[in-house]
Parts: C-alpha cells; sequence; structure tokens
C-alpha cells in the first residue's frame, strides 16, 4: 500500500501515552488528570456512562477538541513519544496519523470511489492514477467492503446501506496510511450484522493499526478489545486486560457499571 | 457494591431465585446424605428406599438450575460477580447432583449388604460418612453466606477425609483377608466408604467454585492430598 511510512513499534508498547490530562469545557472539568497508556497493535476500549469523559479523552489523541469553543487541554499526551498539542505540529498532518470514525456513518456526498480517494489526494499518497486506483482497491479490501462494491465505484457512496457506509467510512480512514484509528460507537447506528461484521473488522485491523474505540455496549468491548478503560465523572478509574476487567473487575464502581447496578 | 441492587430490578429477584434452588438442593443433599448413612448404621430397609427414590428431586432441581442459569446468560448477558454467580450456579448444582447420586448409590449397596447376610462392622465407614457430612454441611452454610474463610476450611480438610478413608480400606482389607467370607459384604462396604470419600471431593470441589465466584480467583496452591491410592480427581 502506498502510505506514509507507518511506525511499527513491538506489541504492547505505549503507542498514545496521557500524563496528568485534564481537559476543562469552560468550567466543567471534563477530564481530570488521567493517566493512560494505549497500547500498539491492540484494541482499546473506553467505556463508562454518559459523560464520564471516554468521547473527550477519545478526541484529544486527534486534537478534535480544538474544535470546540472553551475546550482546554493540560498535562501530556504523546503519539511515539512525541507532544500531540505541540505548537508546531500540523494537525492536519496528525489526523492523518490518527484517523477516526464516528458514531453515524458520514460518507461524502460523492462517489464510493472518491470517498476514499479524498484523503490521498489531499496528502499527495498517489503520484498518478495507477497509484490512486491501488489505494482505493486496498483501502476497500482491507475495510471488507471490495467485494460488495467493486462493480459500482462510481455510484454514491450515500446509496450503500448503513453498515456499507461505516465500513467505507473505515476504508476512507484507512486510505491515508492512519497509524491510529479512533471509533466514537462505530455500530450503534447499525444493525446486528453489521455490527457483527465491523466487530470482524476491527480485529482483522488490529495487526495493522493501534486502535481505540469508545463503546457503550459492554458486550462489545468484551468481545473487540484486549484492554479496557473504565471511565466515570471524568476520571479514568480502573484499566486492565478486558478478560480482567469483565470477569474479575478490581474497583467496586466498575464492578458496579458493568453490572448494571449503577446508581 | 455486591449488596446495591441492579437498575432492572427484575434482574436481582432472577439471581435469588437462582441461589434458592442451590440452597434447596443442597439441604435435600444433605439429607439424602444423611439419612443414607442411618439407613446403613441401622439397617433401616425402608429409609434407604425413601433415599433411592428421592434422588430424582434432587436431579429435577438441578435440571431446573440449567435451564434457568442458560435463560439468564442469554437475557441478561450477565459481567463480572454476575457471571460468576451464575457460572458458580452451574457448576455446584452439578456437584450437588453427584452427591445425591453417591448418596442413593450408598442406600443401594446398604440393601445390598443387609441381603447378604454375612455381618460387616460399619462404625468406621459410618464415621466417615459423619466426617464428610460435616464438610458437606460446611461448604453449603459458605455459600448461602457467601463466606470464603468457611469455604476454604473445607478445601483444606479433605486431607482428614482421605487419610480416614486409608485407615477404613486397610480395615476392610485385613477383615478379608483373615476371613474370605466377609468378601463380598466388604467389597459392597469398600464401595460405599468409596462413594463417600467422593462426596468429600465434591464438597471441596464446591469450596473451589464458590472461591471463584466470590473472589474472582481459584484457592492459592494446590489442595493437600492425603491419599495415595486416590482414584482420578
Amino acid at each position: 500500500m502506498n502510505s506514509p511510512v507507518t511506525v511499527h513499534l513491538p506489541l504492547g508498547t505505549a503507542k498514545v501515552a496521557a500524563r496528568s490530562l485534564s481537559v476543562h469545557y469552560g468550567e466543567k472539568h471534563a477530564l481530570q488528570s488521567v493517566d493512560l497508556e494505549i497500547r500498539a497493535g491492540e484494541v482499546t476500549a473506553l467505556i463508562g456512562p454518559s459523560g464520564c469523559g471516554k468521547s473527550t479523552f477519545l478526541r484529544c489523541i486527534n486534537r478534535m477538541n480544538d474544535m470546540v469553543d472553551g475546550a482546554r487541554v493540560s498535562g501530556s499526551l504523546t503519539l511515539d513519544g512525541s507532544d500531540i498539542y505541540d505548537r508546531s505540529l500540523d494537525v492536519v498532518q496528525l489526523r492523518a496519523r490518527v484517523g477516526m470514525v464516528f458514531q453515524k456513518p458520514n460518507p461524502f456526498p460523492k462517489s464510493i470511489y472518491d470517498n476514499i480517494a479524498y484523503g490521498p489526494r489531499i496528502h499527495g499518497l498517489a503520484r498518478n492514477q495507477d497509484e490512486l486506483d491501488e489505494i482505493v482497491m486496498t483501502s476497500l479490501e482491507r475495510a471488507g467492503l471490495l467485494a460488495e462494491v467493486k462493480d459500482r465505484l462510481t455510484e454514491s457512496g450515500t446509496g450503500l446501506s448503513g453498515g456499507q457506509q461505516q465500513r467505507l467510512c473505515i476504508a476512507r480512514a484507512i486510505a491515508v496510511g492512519p497509524e491510529v484509528i479512533l471509533m466514537d460507537e462505530p455500530c450503534s447506528a447499525l444493525d446486528p450484522i453489521a455490527t457483527a461484521k465491523v466487530e470482524e473488522l476491527i480485529d482483522d485491523l488490529r495487526d495493522n493499526y493501534t486502535i481505540v474505540i469508545v463503546t457503550h455496549s459492554m458486550q462489545q468491548a468484551a468481545r473487540v478489545s484486549q484492554r479496557t478503560a473504565f471511565f466515570h465523572l471524568g476520571k479514568l478509574i480502573e484499566v486492565g486486560d478486558t478478560e480482567q476487567i469483565f470477569t474479575n473487575p478490581q474497583q467496586p464502581l466498575t464492578q458496579g457499571y458493568i453490572t448494571g447496578r449503577f446508581g | 457494591m455486591e449488596e446495591q441492587v441492579h437498575t432492572v430490578k427484575s434482574y436481582d429477584g432472577e439471581l435469588g431465585h437462582l441461589t434458592g434452588i442451590i440452597a434447596r438442593m443442597g439441604g435435600m443433599a444433605e439429607a439424602q446424605f444423611a439419612s443414607s448413612l442411618h439407613a446403613l448404621a441401622r439397617r433401616d430397609e425402608a429409609l434407604a428406599q425413601r433415599v433411592i427414590e428421592g434422588d430424582a428431586r434432587i436431579d429435577e432441581l438441578d435440571k431446573e438450575v440449567q435451564s434457568f442459569a442458560v435463560r439468564l446468560l442469554a437475557l441478561r448477558q450477565p459481567m463480572a460477580v454476575d457471571l460468576r454467580q451464575i457460572v458458580g450456579a452451574l457448576n455446584i448444582s452439578g456437584e450437588i447432583e453427584r452427591v445425591g447420586d453417591y448418596a442413593a448409590n450408598l442406600a443401594k449397596r446398604s440393601l445390598v449388604l443387609h441381603h447378604v447376610g454375612v455381618s460387616v462392622p460399619v462404625a468406621g465407614v459410618v464415621r466417615l460418612g459423619d466426617l464428610v457430612r460435616g464438610l458437606l454441611k460446611d461448604v453449603l452454610d459458605a455459600y448461602l453466606e457467601k463466606d470464603v474463610a468457611k469455604a476454604l476450611g473445607v478445601w483444606s480438610r479433605d486431607e482428614e477425609v482421605d487419610a480416614m478413608y486409608n485407615g477404613v480400606m486397610q480395615d476392610l482389607i485385613t477383615l478379608m483377608t483373615e476371613d474370605s467370607g466377609t468378601i463380598t459384604a466388604a467389597t459392597h462396604l469398600l464401595f460405599i466408604a468409596k462413594n463417600i470419600e467422593r462426596i468429600g471431593d465434591h464438597a471441596t470441589n464446591i469450596a473451589e467454585a464458590l472461591h471463584y465466584q466470590i473472589l474472582g480467583t481459584s484457592p492459592a496452591g494446590s489442595r493437600p492430598k492425603g491419599n495415595t491410592v486416590g482414584g482420578p480427581e
């Protein structure tokens, strides 16, 4: 695949590291001094009730919070050891390295082909049409969508089913050669079959990408992730191997949340 | 936190129902085992018969636990302590069901023993039975009280059972060696002793399952074993 050089770290080393990371939205202290390492080559699930800070944490990693008025970030957050909030850092480049998939599939009102080709074009990743074709095909293949759309690449991306649209968005994120993929409730608008396909895709993708997923479905977190972090009221309460978190959590708050005994 | 109720309150009722069935099963298995020992000690054929017939009720409750637990797994998709409680119920119910089977088998053999017509001393076997009854009672109490320390006590006392079982076996072998006329009766008694020893093993299995249910871990280290000629675990 024609993409920027991907930094391959040994499995389990910290790809993204937060140290005393805090976020304020105006007066609201949305994230309170979080220390958390996201390991390379793993899927990390962020769970917790609404307003717990999990999405805020996710949006720090590709600086989506920059767009929120009154948002202030303090502490440190690094990608491969480099400060994500360094003033000299090019946010566009950061977002090519850290891709994002949203709750609602949001394909561009363009052809399936152009949805994927858009990013590589603006980042100048292909020298000619053949290379661009190659990126589009590889991305669709990796997103498990190629077989379903290969004969209709010129049709609009918005004409696909919801599940196909979400996989198109994943293909679009992959096309610019990211190292990290952030997923914010990627299946909450999908039916169970489409959800299963995306979950299977996540499992395939983790060989090549570090994935962070926010989900309200505890079963989904248990199925797709290797590490799980539980947030509550802006604080990281517990992080551990997913199996341990779901069978034998150490914190009473975690236990209360995942067993449905909350408040 | 365990005492805190679920947001879906009927879930608490369902978990309570599951524990309730296990409690009933445990009580019945204890009674069946005690009765089978009485029937052996007092040569009470009618009581032995009642034990044999009574086993079907424990089996029914075991099936009820299995199907109710499967239903809970499917409907509630339990996590953490709830998951461990339901998996624990499945395991413990199976163990209690086996205790019931051994008690019924003991009762059957006590009838056969009675009909053999040769008298062999049963006091040693009954003493072994009383020791194991104590373990079974303690582990079932530990289940209801969610008492890990009590469960661990049962787990480590299985050694005493093995030692006493070995003594009983030696006595019976000596008896058979000295008087070949006792071989039929003593062999039945030997099987009875083995059944009792197995009930002790099931009590320790329950203790282990309970330890996992409450703490999420197996008891540390291997269980002390006093039986060097024991069969498979």
